[in-house]
Order: structure tokens, then sequence, then C-alpha cells
């Protein structure tokens, strides 16, 4: 019988954690001036006083919160993808899909438009857009007819809304607002980790910690919910107050993730999917594992996004769009061959 | 010393109307009671009264005294377990891992299986002759391996009480025996088990007593050669049948069918 043993989860945790190292030295080792890998790895890991000065700050201060930010937003969509896959008992589930990543981008971009005029703090972003995730989800709770009863495609359908309704919002503040450029508009809505801002690594940061956090320490209840709500409470789960907590882990990480990288898509949906298939589907390795694994997958997928074209630049929400957006057709296919998923 | 579980005058209630009122019965520890009853007649509500997943309208469910809403949700899983009728997840748990979630209720919040919960896992599957299917994917079993799978998990839960909602609905008769045989074992640890069944002959062999529900309420309820007669059978059901006694004693069921000249 396979079971969960202390040392299966060393294994895969270890083996996933020295990948996303690898790929987190890669990724700061690349771009338009050659940084050598042993000096990054000199400059990240110990006496760097042999490197100048300039190649310093371009690991550190140019590269660094760029992929540092990469790997929390990575892992915070990723795990807001499989819990809320878990509690809507819904294998297409995934932030930006839903429409969450849409509410908080609306309420970020309202923050960052009013912050302007009203010379708010710029930690007022992160919050609007956890506010702005929370009331998405509340919304998508209400109109799916909540407690994990919604059908697939009630649920797609709504966060087709959503996100429409939020894009428009977004398009309509920031021309109201008059201070954006064209062209940031539409990073924000395609996603993107290109205009990093050192102080913002602190609040994502934390609100990526403790959105993690309480997932892990609910990752047993996420098994039993995933059950379904009766058979939850019938093993013991307090679903309501356990569901309310992963709610507000989920909106936190999605918000923070949405107020530094705009609408990231699908990553959420690509690597929860692909580690069940390979490790399963207990929520207690699956969450952690997801967290490395979306970091690592972000981080990656930033770093060709800014080097497959030769001198320009992709959002990296192009990327994760065509890998998600193909994953994304066959699982609604597979879905729909094997009946509604009630 | 394990508890009963006892309907303490319930009023089963769905979306707003009642189905059940002024229930009294009780199931004793050692004892397999059968609910019996048509379909859409409140049996499936009263286990998930019992289980407080429902709210009665009025009245109470006593475990061992104490009323069932007022346990923690954990402290109650540890007692009481239920076997749903069937259950469907969109993840491919494997067998083992839905069996061994039955440990959910006895672990802290954090935490791996033990090797005893292992043990207690692996004894059960045996035991219903799914051992094979520890490894497989729960979203490629049949309905009865599921069931089995359900059951499995319910005794792995170790409780004082255990419900069951028509456990043997999707399965051939060698496996209705067996899970039944388990029902009795169960009960023969001093624990109690409260059955739905559709079975009325097997249920009459399996149970000590059978309540026999109708519209809104008990019809009759006793020793199951004494209730399954053919005027509480007309009542409850709506039919004619006949009883009769089988060879060791026990009731045997025949309904008749109506034929076109009727």
């Amino acid at each position: 019988m396979t079971r969960l043993s202390r040392s299966r989860l060393a294994l895969v945790l270890g083996v996933l954690l020295a990948a996303v190292v690898v790929i987190t030295l890669v990724a700061l080792a690349t771009g338009p001036s050659n940084v050598g890998a042993p000096d990054v790895v000199k400059i990240v890991f110990g006496d760097a006083s042999d490197i100048d000065a300039a190649t310093r700050d371009i690991v550190l201060r140019v590269r660094g919160p760029r992929v540092l930010l990469g790997l929390l937003v990575g892992a915070a969509l990723a795990t807001a993808g499989a819990v809320f896959q878990a509690l809507l008992r819904n294998p297409l589930a995934d932030p930006y899909v839903l429409g969450v990543s849409g509410g908080a981008a609306l309420a970020g971009i309202s923050a960052l438009a009013l912050g302007a005029t009203f010379a708010l703090p710029t930690s007022s972003v992160p919050m609007a857009a956890f506010g702005g995730g929370l009331i998405a989800t509340g919304l998508l709770y209400w109109v799916s007819g909540g407690r994990g009863r919604s059908s697939p495609t009630g649920l797609l359908l709504t966060g087709v809304v959503f996100n429409a309704f939020a894009s428009a919002g977004i398009v309509f503040l920031a021309s109201v607002a008059g201070f954006f450029e064209g062209s940031r508009i539409f990073l924000w809505l395609i996603g993107h980790l290109s205009a990093v801002e050192i102080d913002a690594v602190g609040v994502v940061a934390a609100s990526v910690a403790l959105g993690l956090v309480t997932a892990f320490l609910l990752s047993r209840s996420l098994n039993l919910l995933a059950l379904g709500d009766e058979s939850a409470l019938h093993l013991g789960v307090p679903v309501e107050s356990h569901r309310r907590w992963l709610l507000l882990a989920t909106s936190l990480m999605v918000g923070a993730a949405v107020a530094v990288s705009g609408l990231i898509g699908f990553v959420g949906l690509i690597v929860p999917h692909t580690l069940r298939l390979v490790i399963g589907s207990d929520h207690r390795l699956l969450l952690p594992a997801t967290a490395l694994t979306g970091a690592g997958f972000l981080v990656l997928s930033d770093t060709l996004a800014r080097t497959v074209l030769d001198g320009r630049e992709l959002p990296v929400g192009a990327v994760t769009a065509i890998v998600g957006g193909p994953l994304f057709i066959y699982l609604l296919r597979r879905a729909q061959a094997r009946g509604p998923m009630t | 010393m394990t508890a009963d579980l006892r309907f303490d005058g319930v009023q089963a209630e769905v979306g707003g109307r009642t189905l059940l009122a002024g229930l009294d019965f009780a199931v004793r520890p050692g004892e397999v009671v059968g609910l019996i009853g048509r379909n859409g007649v409140g049996k499936t509500t009263l286990l998930r009264i019992a289980s407080a997943a429902l709210a009665p309208g009025a009245g109470r469910v006593l475990l061992g005294g104490e009323d069932v809403t007022t346990l923690s949700r954990r402290a109650l899983a540890r007692r009481v377990a239920l076997v749903p009728q069937d259950l469907h997840v969109p993840f491919p748990f494997r067998v083992g891992e839905l069996v061994l979630m039955g440990r959910a209720p006895h672990q802290p919040l954090l935490g791996l299986e033990s090797e005893s919960d292992v043990a207690r896992a692996r004894e059960a599957l045996d035991r219903l002759g799914i051992g094979d299917l520890a490894d497989r994917d729960i979203t490629h079993l049949s309905g009865g391996e599921r069931q089995l799978t359900l059951f499995a998990r319910a005794l792995v839960q170790d409780p004082e009480v255990l419900l069951l909602d028509e456990p043997t609905a999707f399965l051939d008769l060698k496996h209705r025996v067996e899970v039944l045989a388990e029902v009795r074992a169960f009960a023969a640890r001093g624990r109690a088990a409260l059955v739905v069944s559709h079975d009325l002959s097997l249920a009459a062999r399996t149970c000590d007593r059978v309540v026999l529900l109708g519209v809104g309420g008990i019809v009759a309820a006793g020793a199951p050669s004494e209730v399954l007669q053919p005027d509480a059978l007309r009542r409850a059901f709506d039919i004619e049948a006949e009883s009769f006694a089988a060879p060791d004693g026990q009731v045997v069921v025949v309904p008749r069918i109506p034929t076109a000249r009727d």
C-alpha cells in the first residue's frame, strides 16, 4: 500500500527544492550581460569580493528581485490553484480561470489609480488586491451555490464573466486615471514580472508565507474536503471554519501575487495537475510540492520570456498561457468525457 | 463500554418539508438495527441527522446520552462513522489513501499515518477481499469496489456506532454476505450498527431488530419476523407481499408482482 512516509516527503520535496535552486541560479546568470554560473554561486552563497560591483549589482539588484518575486508569485498562484481545486472539487479551478485574479487585479488597479490622487502608500496595492480577490472568491461561491455543488461549466462561465468584467474595469480605470501608458495596462492584463520594485518584495513575501503556512497546516483537511463537505464532516473536519481559513489564505496569496505581477494565468492549473500525475493527490505532499514547482516553473518561464526573443522581452503571462491554454482544453475535454463531476 | 444511539422525538425535514416526525427508537451496543422503508421516506436524512451533518427539525439524537450536535466534529467522528451510498471524487486518490483517511479523526492536525494505522487499513481491505485494490486509483473503481472501499474506511475509523446507507446496493451476493457478516462481527464487538437496506430478506437475517418507516413515521418496529408481515408491508410500501419462515426460522419476504390482468 503506497502511503505518505517521512522519507517519501523528504525525497520528493528535496528533489524539487534542488531543482528550484538550480533554476534560480540559471535565472540569475541569464540575461543580456553574461554572468558566469560560478560567479552567481559566489554572489548568492558567499564570498564575492573578487567580483566587480557592476556584476554584483546586476545579479543582486536587477535580476535578484525579479527572480525572488517570480519564486513567490509562482508558489502563490500554483498553491492557490491546488487549494481551489480541492475546495471546489473541480480539477479545472485556478485563480485566473475562476476570475479571482481578475478581481484582485481590478482592486489593485483601483488602489493604484486612487493612490496617485490621494497619495496612498504602495503597500495599499497588495492589500486592495487581497480584498478584491476575497470579494471575487465570495461572489464565486455565491454564484455557484457554494459548498462544492457547483458544476464545472457553471464555474467556468462565472470565471469568464468575472475576467471580462475585471479587464473592462481595469482598462476603464486606467483610462480615467490617465497615468497609464497603453503598454503598462497590457502588461497588467497579460501578467509580467518586468516592473518589479524591490520594496514590494517584503509585503509579497510576508503575504505568500502566511498563505502557504495556513494552507500547509490544513492540508489534511483539504484531503477530506476534496471528498465533499459531508464526507469531510463525517471524518471530523469543521468544514465551515477550515474552508474559511483556506479561502482567506488563497485570497491573500493571489492578492499579493497579482499586485506585483498582474494577471499571470494557468500556473495554478498546470502545476498541480502535472504533479498529481506523478506524486498522487495527498495534499500533505501535493501542496508543498506545488509551491516549490510553481516557484521553479514561473522563474523558468520568465527566464525563457526574457531570452527567447533576442533583445526583446515577452511578458511571462504569455508563456504560461501558451502552455496552459491547451492543457486547459484537454482537461475540460476529459472532464466532459467522464460526465458531470458532482 | 460503548454508547447507544437514541432517537428522541426526532423530526426529519428536507427543504422545509417534514418527512418524519416524533421518531423514538434506539440502537443499543451489540445490536444491528435495520432501517427499512420506501424511497424518499427519509432514511438517508435520518442517518445524516444521526451523524450531525443535518440538524433535526425537532428532537435530538443522543450518543450515550450526549446530544450529537453538542460534540465537536472530531469527537463525533471518532465515535460515529457513516458509510455513504456512493462517493464521487474527481482526484486520483489511491484506495489505500482513501481508507487511511478513516484514521483522520484519531490523528493530530499535522502528522502522517503510523504503522499501526496502515496495518489497520490493510486488515480491513483484506477482510473485505479487496486487498489487491490498495494501490488502485479510486476514479477507476466499479460501484461495488467503491462501496467496499467506503466500508473499509468506516471500519478503520473504529467507531462505536456505524451508520450504513444501503451498503450492499452495488454488490453481488457474495460481497453482500461478506459485508453483512462484517456488520454482525462489528456488533459482536459490543458496538451498534444502523443499516438502511432495501433487501428485506437479507436485512431480516442481519438485523436484531428492524424499524419499518412509512410516510410520516414508524409503521412497525421490532424483531424482523414480527415486523415484516403483509399488513405492515402494505402500509409501508403499498404492495402485496407474503412472508414465510425459512427452514432456519428466519423470515423471507416475497412480493407479489401485479400482472396485466390485475
